[in-house]
This record gives C-alpha cells, sequence and structure tokens, in this order.
C-alpha cells in the first residue's frame, strides 16, 4: 500500500483539527476504505480515524427515537434490538467479521448504490447528525457514492424514529453479502415509507407508487401490478437492468409481508 | 513511525509501525507469528482472522495502529503451552476439518468466536457464521461437523453433501 499518515485521536475536536488539511480524510471501521486504499481508487495523505473517540460510540433509545454515533458497529446495532427491523438489517451486512469493525456512519458517508443501512435510514426519515449540522436522509443521498457531507465532515450520530412496523429484506448476492435488491418498509402514523437499495444506478431510492399504495392499504396486494422503470436499474453479471426491476416489487412484497 | 503497544495472547509486545502497517503485517512480520495466515488481502477469505478486545475481525482489513492497547488473540495462543491441542483445534483434527490447511487459522479463530457467542449452533447458524472465511479446499462439511463437535453436539445429524 502507498504511504500516508494515520492519526488516532480520541476527541471529536482533536479529529476535527486533524482533518482541517486538505488530504485528509475520516476512517471509520475501514471495511470499504481499506480496501479501497489497496486498489489505489482513493489516495489520501492522511487518515483520521474515528474508532477511538468514545463519544461517537453507543446505542440510547429515548421513547420513540434511537440514536447510534456514528462509530458504532453493526454488531453492537444488530445485538441492540430496540427497533428489531433495524438490528435484523445490521446483523445480515457482511459476515461476522465485518460487523465487528464497518460502521453505521462510515456506511452512509460511503453511500455504496448496495449497501443496506441507505434504506433504513431514508425508509425511517432518519436524521444524520454531523459535527456541523443535521441533514434529514431525504436530502442526504445524492447518488451513487455521493452525499450531502461536505469534506472532512464527520458523521457523529443517526437519530431513528422507531416506527409501528417496519421490516427489511435482502436479496443478497451471495459472493459479495451486498444487496441486489434491498427493500426497507417502514409505516408509521404519517403513512409508509419504501426504500429500495442495490437496484438503482443512482443509488437508494423512495418508491413513491408503492408508498401512496401501501399508505391507503399495508398488505402485499396493495403493491400487485405497480413497477418500478428498468431504465435506471443496474445492470451487471449478476442480474440485468428488468432483473432487478422485477426484483423490486417481489422484495418490497416480502419485506411488508415480513413487517405483517 | 509511531511505537504501538499490545497484548498478544497474554504477552506485552510492541513495535515500530508505519500508518499504512496492517495489523496482519505487524502480526506477522514484525512478531513472526506466522500462523496468521494472508490469503486475499482483499478481506474476503478470512484466513486471516483473529481476535481484538474478544471480537473477530480480519486483520488485512485493519491497521496496526488501531490495535494500540489491544488485546489480541491468535491462532497460535489457543493451544496449551506444551501443544496440547485446545477442543476446537482437537475437533478439526478428529473430524478432518482441513485438508491444505491455509484456511485452518481463520476456521479456528471464527469457530471460537462463535461458540463464544453461541455455545449450541446449530447446523445453519454455524454455515452462516462461516460466511466470511473460505476453504478453496471446498472442505466445509467437515468443518461444520468439527465445530458442531466441538460445542459438544451430536455430529451425526450432520447430512453428507
Amino acid at each position: 500500500m502507498y504511504a500516508f499518515d494515520l492519526e488516532r485521536p480520541t476527541t471529536l475536536a482533536d479529529a476535527q483539527a486533524a482533518l482541517k488539511s486538505d488530504e485528509a480524510q475520516p476512517l471509520s471501521g475501514g471495511q470499504t476504505l481499506i480496501p479501497t486504499l489497496k486498489q489505489r481508487l482513493a489516495m489520501p495523505e492522511k487518515l483520521v480515524s474515528l474508532t477511538a473517540i468514545a463519544e461517537l460510540q453507543g446505542i440510547t433509545k429515548e421513547g420513540d427515537t434511537l440514536t447510534i454515533g456514528g462509530a458504532t458497529c453493526h454488531a453492537d446495532v444488530a445485538a441492540d434490538g430496540s427497533y428489531p427491523a433495524l438490528s435484523a438489517l445490521a446483523g445480515q451486512i457482511g459476515d461476522p467479521h465485518v460487523r465487528n469493525r464497518g460502521t453505521i456512519g462510515g456506511s452512509l458517508a460511503n453511500n455504496d448504490p448496495s449497501a443496506c443501512y441507505p434504506s433504513a435510514a431514508l425508509a425511517s426519515g432518519a436524521a444524520i447528525v454531523t459535527d456541523r449540522r443535521e441533514i434529514a436522509s431525504d436530502d442526504f443521498f445524492t447518488g451513487m457514492f455521493e452525499t450531502a457531507l461536505d469534506e472532512g465532515e464527520i458523521v457523529t450520530s443517526v437519530r431513528f424514529p422507531i416506527p409501528e412496523r417496519a421490516a427489511y429484506v435482502k436479496f443478497d448476492q451471495p459472493a459479495s453479502r451486498f444487496a441486489l435488491v434491498g427493500v426497507f418498509v417502514a409505516k408509521t402514523a404519517d403513512g409508509v415509507r419504501v426504500a429500495v437499495t442495490g437496484a438503482s444506478e443512482g443509488g437508494v431510492f423512495r418508491w413513491a407508487e408503492a408508498e401512496a399504495a401501501l399508505s391507503s392499504d399495508f398488505s402485499p396486494a396493495a403493491i400487485e401490478g405497480l413497477t418500478v422503470p428498468s431504465d435506471d436499474m443496474i445492470g451487471d453479471i449478476h442480474g440485468t437492468k428488468d432483473y432487478r426491476a422485477h426484483l423490486v416489487g417481489v422484495i418490497t412484497k416480502r419485506a411488508v409481508a415480513a413487517a405483517g | 513511525m509511531t511505537q504501538v503497544k499490545m497484548t498478544v495472547n497474554g504477552k506485552s509486545v510492541s513495535g515500530e509501525v508505519e500508518g499504512r502497517t496492517l495489523l496482519s503485517t505487524f502480526i506477522r512480520d514484525t512478531l513472526g507469528l506466522t500462523g496468521t495466515h494472508v490469503g486475499c488481502d482483499t478481506a474476503q477469505c478470512g484466513a486471516c482472522t483473529l481476535h481484538v478486545n474478544g471480537k473477530s475481525v480480519k486483520s488485512c482489513n485493519m491497521f496496526a495502529l488501531e490495535a494500540d492497547g489491544a488485546d489480541v488473540a491468535t491462532i497460535e495462543g489457543m493451544a496449551d503451552a506444551d501443544g496440547t491441542l485446545n477442543t476446537i483445534q482437537q475437533a478439526f483434527q478428529d473430524h478432518h476439518g482441513l485438508q491444505c490447511g491455509f484456511c485452518t487459522p481463520g476456521m479456528v479463530m471464527t469457530a471460537a468466536a462463535l461458540l463464544k457467542e453461541n455455545p449450541s449452533p446449530s447446523e445453519a447458524e454455524i454455515r452462516a457464521y462461516l460466511s466470511g472465511n473460505l476453504c478453496r479446499c471446498t472442505g466445509y462439511h467437515n468443518i461444520v461437523k468439527a465445530i458442531m463437535a466441538a460445542s459438544g453436539q451430536d455430529v451425526g445429524q450432520i447430512a453428507a453433501e
């Protein structure tokens, strides 16, 4: 691997100071970033590790709101259980070793089009809290591997309103264990939100037609016959655009059934 | 270069590392503990699995600096000081849970992490937990059997595949 500096601050203030230089980048669990560095697809001069900062760790529940520190690993979210659909999603990411290192803040900041967490944040209407501001999930995901985050901005926590009912169903690509298509549905007093990951060239998206249909009738039958256009779908060796568009309907129905 | 200190298999160790030094490199090259294998170096095969503060991680996908102050366990710490194999290692030998043996250190460390979390896993739970560990000899069946046996369960129920 090419040479770079690695700092490991123990406070958020020290991390912010270390990230002031132009060529510095935050490093969270590193489960995507380290392989990316090895391939030289990213070449920052300095990495600032966020995993030794106690204030970025941990999970707290107040009323119907679950707040997860940005550097909390997937295994801790999987074990928490206060928001069962979210814990179930975290327990399906990667493999056990990846879940012990990978973090929620890192996953959201990377916004891989096939990652699981973006669908949970978007369907739940979560707030992504950074060291500078708070960003609504509807404004956070701006495209494949693109987010509203500025250079050096740190995801300090993610605040999830816990819905009345929710479920995540993942049709996984068995070699990578990423979602070929993953759908998160969340039902609240305000209606139903459906977020789809793995399918679109634009990254995670809300399926408005399904949300409207499910808000008046929360059952798999309500979305029978609804389809998403295949033009913007990802087409690759694992599945064509049409195949993914078809899967979106199938997996959404399964998610609604699972949410009961 | 930065000085790191950690506990490895109960012993205090230290060494100089660069920012880019992987934990697997520090363990193998600086400490000479070459039981931890590097297979793919892309965090897919799990041969480099060891434990950091009791949690299994892929050591090729973590920087040595990030383990500063940590308690690390590697395959070399599994057997007793006199070389007597521990329960999991003995079960791998008894059930022929290895062919070429390259993936075995990672498999044993993963099995140890699983049995700590779940002392009596089902066959499906064992297979799911091994999802991040590849055996290119495809000897999974006997690995699953060995882990089942190490947990003290009957292995007769595992169908031959």
